[in-house]
């Protein structure tokens, strides 16, 4: 499911600091805000929008597409659930760190209701020109200038910079999709891939991986059979084995998920692998 | 957080698993003590690895005398960069066979899996190769848990020799020991069955999920230590994630994926990280104090500031590093490349604050950081 500008949007403790500050930014990009929760501000009002004590209040009063989560790290599981519960079809997961156990009540709540996750831990999504949810910098010219080619990140700092790199080279951005630096996240860079192969907006994709798990070989798996031009960069050739790399996903562990296997499998699948992320236009215009 | 043996095992026998007898000692005298109250014992370094064995850090002993000359060898080892501080004194236990016993996250899949073989000990991944009929994997509900009965079901057919029942019973321990205490990782390698029937755990290997540590305080406490250097110490005392490396080229950037990158890129053109340190997400605010942890490292020749901000925002990052930088005043070059959120004052800052141009392209930043760093070695 790509984010359009027709979807509603609820964020979940969108009265906090961050919340604010960047519901206020998604807002003033014109995404489609219709409500906040925060159980202790139910019945009043927040950069104009009606505050809830739960998703399922919200839903009842203001129908919503999507839930996005500014929420704590312990807070996280009931929030998600209560986002299933209320009938979201998407969920933006923006929290990182959380228990690695209410992750999976999170994903099991999310099979029961059917609703997508997006995350934990993910910077968001941009679809320039139409909407944004999270905390991307798309209201930054520089770096998100509507265009044709997809990127799909694990990491929010590094698909800013790929996104720059596309806009300096003269490209822009059809669609960002951050799925997030967790180890176990609800929306993988592969079925990430098949949304962006099926958009008619987005004429080639960008995966910005990282070492750590296999996503990026499932994701490879695909693009072997996609007619879309596909662009890679991993982060992590130069960081040491056995170290988690800040995300808690980004960690070569006996041999599996490095740098090496990951590249392989993408080039075998017909990817360009850059070595560093300014080369990825260059690839995507030579293919 | 990773369990050395003696604090994991007492969990195992709260969740009403059996473990062999034992003492934690720390002298070759307090092990032969141990070895006289227990009788035959096995004496086992303390290390959060698996290595132990191989490396020589367990040995059966018969006799207390024997006891006190294997603690006195074994002390003082050091294990895959652990040193050896202290001994589990265990009783020994009468091995009719060994299986293999886990709960762990299946990633992948995003729930729970448990894993059981009939061949445990050494090697269990290179026996379930040459046997993989001996391997079972239970994938477990997250909201159901682990019933007996599925676990009976996963069993079926591996031929336990009568102990099935038994070892279903304790794998559902083992899942509620997993679930209770938050776990990544419970691992008991071998599951002894005994001459008289009994299933004992011999050993235990527990990784409890660093992100559950504000809801498991008491037993985070008893986790090992990390294997740290002081300045990583500091670092993360600081709430900061921080690797030290090799090279000479230092790297501060937001976010993991921005600092892995800018590693990868510095490597690329020539250089040699010194460091991994991000302040991305919530620490984006510690730029400071960061800066000057870093700069501790003796090793550094010229510094790279990689700052791309998407929740980061790049302006209150600029304004810790160029607090920290005039105070401490160091020796060294700094490059500058900043985009995303709070770009135009965070690079205005830094031209009227330091004097330097923040780079338009990240590869002409880190070009000529390597370069600098290059030309204070030479």
């Amino acid at each position: 499911m790509i984010l359009r500008k027709h979807h509603k949007i609820l964020v979940q403790g969108m009265t906090g600091k961050q919340g604010t500050f960047w519901t206020e930014a998604m807002i003033d990009y014109g995404a489609d805000v219709v409500a906040g929760v925060n159980p202790r501000k139910a019945g009043t009002e927040h950069l104009g929008r009606p505050v809830f004590a739960s998703a399922r209040e919200a839903a009842a009063a203001e129908p919503f597409d999507v839930a996005l989560m500014f929420v704590p790290p312990m807070g996280a599981r009931a929030a998600a659930i209560d986002a299933c519960e209320a009938g979201a079809r998407l969920i933006v997961c923006l929290t990182e760190h959380i228990p690695s156990h209410d992750v999976m009540e999170m994903h099991a709540a999310a099979k029961a209701s059917g609703a997508r996750i997006v995350g934990p831990n993910t910077a968001g999504l941009v679809t320039p020109g139409e909407s944004f949810a999270g905390i991307m910098p798309a209201f930054n010219e520089r770096v998100f200038k509507p265009g044709r080619v997809g990127v799909i990140s694990r990491s929010g700092s590094l698909g800013t910079l790929l996104c720059l790199n596309l806009v300096q080279a003269g490209m822009g951005v059809s669609v960002f999709y951050g799925v997030g630096g967790d180890p176990m996240i609800g929306t993988t860079p592969r079925e990430a891939l098949q949304f962006l192969d099926e958009d008619e907006g987005t004429d080639a994709v960008v995966i910005c991986g990282e070492i750590g798990g296999s996503a990026e070989e499932e994701a490879a798996e695909y693009a072997s059979g996609m007619a879309k031009p596909v662009a890679a960069f991993i982060a992590g050739r130069a960081s040491p084995p056995g170290k988690k790399m800040g995300h808690a996903g980004a960690i070569v562990s006996g041999g599996k998920g490095d740098y090496a296997s990951k590249r392989r499998a993408l080039e075998a699948a017909g990817v360009a692998v850059a070595d560093v992320p300014s080369e990825t236009p260059g690839l995507l215009k030579a293919a | 957080m990773n369990f050395e043996e003696h604090a994991a095992k007492p969990l195992l026998n709260e969740a009403g698993i059996e473990t062999p007898k034992g003492r934690l000692v720390a002298t070759p005298r307090e092990a032969a003590a141990a070895a006289e109250a227990i009788g035959p014992c096995v004496v086992k370094a303390q290390a959060p690895t698996g290595k132990r064995g191989k490396a020589g850090g367990i040995k059966l002993a018969a006799s207390p005398e024997e006891a006190a000359r294997y603690a006195e060898a074994i002390l003082g080892m050091v294990i895959d960069g652990w040193p050896i501080e202290r001994l589990l004194v265990e009783a020994q236990v009468p091995i009719a066979r060994e299986f293999y016993a886990a709960v762990l996250d299946d990633t992948a899949a995003r729930n729970p899996v448990v894993l059981f073989s009939r061949m445990g000990g050494m090697d269990v991944e290179e026996a379930a190769e040459r046997d993989p009929d001996a391997m079972r994997r239970i994938p477990v509900d997250i909201n159901e848990g682990l019933s007996l009965e599925a676990a009976k079901a996963g069993l079926e057919g591996l031929g336990l020799d009568g102990a099935e029942a038994a070892v279903a019973e304790v794998l559902t321990k083992l899942y509620a020991l997993y679930r209770k205490v938050d776990a990544e990782l419970v691992e008991i390698n071998p599951l002894c069955l005994t001459a008289d029937g009994k299933l004992v755990a011999l050993d235990c290997k527990l990784t409890l999920d660093d992100a559950a540590a504000p809801r498991q305080e008491e037993l985070a406490k008893k986790a090992a230590p990390p294997k740290t250097t002081a300045l990583e110490a500091e670092a993360a005392a600081a709430g900061l994630k921080y690797i030290e490396l090799s090279g000479s080229v230092g790297v501060l950037a937001n976010g993991a994926g921005l600092t892995m990158t800018t590693m990868d890129a510095i490597t690329h053109f020539g250089g040699e990280p010194a460091n991994f340190l991000e302040i991305g997400g919530e620490a984006y605010t510690k730029a400071e104090v960061a800066l000057s942890i870093l700069l501790k490292n003796p090793d550094i020749r010229s510094l790279l500031v990689n700052f791309c901000g998407a929740f980061a925002r790049t302006d209150v990052m600029a304004d810790g590093v160029v607090k920290a930088w005039k105070a401490l005043d160091p020796d060294i070059p700094v490059f500058f490349t900043i985009h995303g959120t709070g770009e135009e004052e965070a690079v205005a800052l830094v031209e009227r604050e330091l004097g330097i141009k923040p780079a338009d392209l990240m590869d002409d930043a880190v070009r000529q950081a390597v370069a600098a760093a290059r030309e204070a070695a030479a």
